[in-house]
């Protein structure tokens, strides 16, 4: 994270904090598995868009999923919802 | 009536936050966004939620939200809505979002007070059966059977109903969800925002981290609740009970999944015996009895 | 028009509150606050007072929702006595550091058990580290005086603090005196509208107080202690402001009585101050030079005065309506405290008066002064800490 507010000057009086993408980092390093959509199953029923917790599969223009892998935390909500099991679960390499 | 498709695709649940991986609470909170909208002040008590925001001097949510102590989100809320209305201020929703140890325990006192004030809110307590951010402790909403840190064999009495005590507050509106079926919570919420006084939501958020059972069940685990019928979702209007779908499909016995399948997905109740488990069942038989006759133009 | 009033000092308390154009009340009742809020009530329920009043289900949540309704932007004010503000705690908390310019009426009252409805400052000086601003008031006047300043102070950006004004329950809060209240256009004049550091808005969307790490936390807190030493700096200008305006001032941070020439200075807080000027006044008749320093605000405590006045006496006497389980009186501590590291110091004796309403009159007093005067002589007091009036 970046560091902010080296000096007391910068500081708000009480703690105000400002929306911000990230604000725990790139939560994608926390990801154990990864998963990776297989488009040619797709049906664009856009159930992972709407069960992922993190936000982090967004809508293509044809409602197919563009996961965000520097924010999914790996769940697998995605793959084990999608009802034609286009979405799979990879370990990540070391 | 909105298709998941037709939901509005901005986030103020920002990427980045805090929550553990599979996190059910979550997914009820983006939801909830994408039924109200940017026009809301949230006001969060001690809860996962005061850390899914993520640490100062940055958040991850996107509308102006109060933290406040622990037992104080609906007397908070009064007050934001006090001042709104002074200022004559329209078009915004204040809405309270708490845990269960927040709501059914600490909280109950703030919340039937501001219930029974007709305070002009949304309520939301996303119950994920146990005191989730300090590491898993037994709450009133703890299910019976089900371990915590400070029930290790297991919690020897009933879930409080929460729901049903709301709507002995005659409060207009009163509703359970699960992020599960996100659009019966997201018509709920909407139905919520356009009526006056207090309204009531309980959300069952399944945790992976306290329920001990892997990340990617949480979609599943809550689909099983309701379908197991341990769940029901239903509204109380103005008095009416109402069962919703797919509860309303589950009055009879036979279209109810046993218990057990629900149960044997989460490590939290691996100590329950199989009396337990019948017993568990009878409860959940009973319920769906009383739901039934509700249902049948019995008012609450 | 300016109108003088009979009344007592809750309901002057409350005609501060519509005064000041308070826009939310929460309310709920204890003894002997209880007619404030009821007096407010009715000023609402007329159409006397265009306030929100929120008839909570306890104290704990009448400050919360007045956090709520200052961070959403409009002035906010309860009061509250004894067990009530004991119940406030961690709000009182909550509300300093959010940095909201609440105000609060404390109607002084003994804390149980057993239950105790009169008046000590044991309920107010357990606050004494949650960050608030305290005012203690001699009079009616004062009351109604100090709501109106309090306000104008805390909501100065160099603040930006929440204050209690404190009075003693009975002796103040159910005592018939007259008061000037000042035309309203004066007091609009006077204290602007509501002005606080920052809002709930959905146009510009912040979480307030999430989680602050050990980064971040110790800065905070200096900028609250800032924010005191500034109110210390303001409150004498206020106070002098008002007075012009209005024809009453307070001496500022302390109200100081015959301590020019004062071999022997009496402090005390509330309305055991204007009982010691009686004393002084008697005592002078017999030509003993005694003064009376009455400390008006508690936080931010007046230490610079304290060390001023402690350069012109041999001695000063502290009278505790309250005391520190374990230690003494916080004045006999705090003024000890600012003493402390400034050579040729004067001698000081706390005594312990008054606590759970035991009358302390101008002869209470006056035995305290002459104990005082006698050590004074004698160079060096007895005791540390002396029990006024306590059986053997």
């Amino acid at each position: 994270m970046v560091a902010v507010h080296k000096s007391r000057k910068d500081m708000p009086l009480t703690p105000l904090s400002s929306p911000t993408l990230g604000s725990m980092g790139k939560t994608g390093y926390w990801r154990t598995f990864r998963p990776e959509v297989d488009y040619s199953k797709c049906t664009r029923c856009t159930l992972c868009w709407i069960y992922c917790p993190d936000a982090a599969i967004e809508r293509r223009e044809d409602d197919s999923p563009k996961i965000d892998y520097d924010y999914c935390k790996g769940c697998g909500i995605c793959a084990n919802e999608c009802p034609v099991k286009a979405i799979t679960m990879h370990r990540e390499e070391e | 009536m909105v298709t998941i498709k037709e939901l509005p695709q901005e986030e103020y649940l920002l990427k980045g936050h805090a929550a553990c991986a599979g996190c059910g609470p979550s997914i009820a909170l983006r939801l909830l966004f994408k039924a109200l909208g940017k026009n809301v002040i949230l006001v969060v008590p001690a809860c996962c939620t005061s850390i899914i925001q993520g640490p100062y001097p940055y958040t991850s949510i996107g509308v102006p939200l109060q933290n406040i102590l622990f037992e104080s989100t609906a007397a908070a809320a009064s007050g934001i809505v006090a001042a709104l209305q002074q200022k004559k201020l329209e078009g915004v929703t204040v809405v309270g979002w708490a845990g269960d140890g927040g709501t059914v325990d600490i909280g109950i006192q703030a919340l039937s007070g501001a219930a029974e004030r007709e305070t002009d809110f949304i309520y939301i307590c996303y119950d994920n059966e146990a005191y989730g951010n300090t590491g898993m402790q037994r709450s009133g909403a703890t299910p019976y059977g089900a371990w915590t840190t400070t029930t290790p064999t297991g919690k020897r009495e009933r879930k409080k109903n929460m729901p049903f005590i709301m709507a002995a507050h005659r409060i207009p509106y009163v509703a359970t969800a699960c992020p599960s079926y996100p659009i019966d919570f997201v018509n709920k919420l909407k139905k919520a925002k356009e009526i006056r006084g207090t309204k009531y939501i309980h959300i069952l958020a399944p945790c992976p981290t306290g329920w001990r059972y892997t990340t990617e069940k949480t979609v599943e685990l809550g689909k099983l609740a309701v379908q197991t019928g341990l769940w029901a979702l239903y509204e109380i209007e103005y008095g009416k009970f109402k069962l919703n779908s797919p509860s309303d499909r589950l009055v009879d016995k036979a279209k109810r999944k046993p218990v057990k399948e629900y149960l044997a997905l989460q490590g939290r109740f691996r100590n329950l015996t199989e009396e337990d488990i019948a017993k568990i069942q009878k409860w959940v038989d009973e319920d769906w009895e009383r739901y039934r006759k509700l249902a049948s133009n019995y008012l609450l | 028009m300016a109108k003088v009033i009979i009344d007592t000092a809750n309901h002057i308390a409350g005609y501060g509150a519509k005064a000041a154009r308070v826009q939310v009340v929460p309310a709920y009742p204890i003894t002997p606050q209880t007619t404030i809020v009821e007096k407010i009530a009715e000023f609402v329920e007329k159409g006397e007072m265009d306030a929100e009043y929120i008839r909570v289900e306890s104290e704990h949540s009448a400050m919360v929702a007045c956090i709520g309704a200052a961070a959403a932007g409009v002035r906010a004010f309860t009061a509250t006595s004894a067990h009530g503000l004991a119940l406030m705690h961690e709000a009182l908390h909550w509300a300093s550091g959010s940095r909201l310019p609440i105000v609060m009426a404390v109607v002084n009252r003994a804390m149980g058990p057993g239950w105790n409805i009169w008046p000590d400052f044991s309920d107010s000086l357990s606050q004494r580290d949650t960050g608030w601003i305290q005012f203690y008031c001699a009079d009616n006047q004062e009351v109604f005086d100090t709501i109106i300043q309090a306000y104008k102070l805390c909501e100065n950006e160099e603040v930006f603090l929440p204050a209690m004004v404190c009075l003693e329950g009975f002796i103040l809060s159910h005592t018939y005196m007259p008061v000037k209240i000042p035309d309203q256009r004066e007091i609009d004049d006077f204290l602007p509208p509501y002005n606080s550091g920052w809002i709930l808005d959905v146009d510009r969307p912040y979480s307030h107080a999430n989680l602050v790490s050990p980064d971040f936390y110790m800065e905070f807190r200096y900028m609250i202690q800032e924010a005191m030493e500034s109110a210390k700096q303001l409150i004498p200008r206020i106070d002098k402001e008002y007075g012009e305006r209005f024809g009453f001032e307070y001496g500022g941070l302390i109200e100081k009585y015959q301590c020019e020439d004062a071999d022997l200075v009496l402090v005390t807080m509330g309305t055991m101050g204007s009982e010691a000027k009686i004393t002084v006044d008697n005592l002078r008749r017999d030509g003993l030079k005694v003064g009376s320093a009455r400390v008006r605000v508690y936080r931010p405590f007046p230490r610079e005065e304290i060390q001023k006045l402690a350069e012109q006496v041999q001695m000063i006497a502290t009278i505790d309506r309250h005391i520190s389980f374990g230690m003494e009186g916080f004045l006999a501590t705090e003024i000890q405290a600012s003493l402390y590291n400034r050579g040729d110091l004067p001698l000081v004796a706390g005594f312990i008066a008054g606590l759970g309403g035991r009358d302390v009159t101008f002869k209470t007093i006056e035995k305290i002064a002459k104990k005082s005067l006698k050590w004074m002589r004698e160079g060096g007091v007895e005791k540390i800490t002396e029990w006024v009036d306590l059986k053997e």
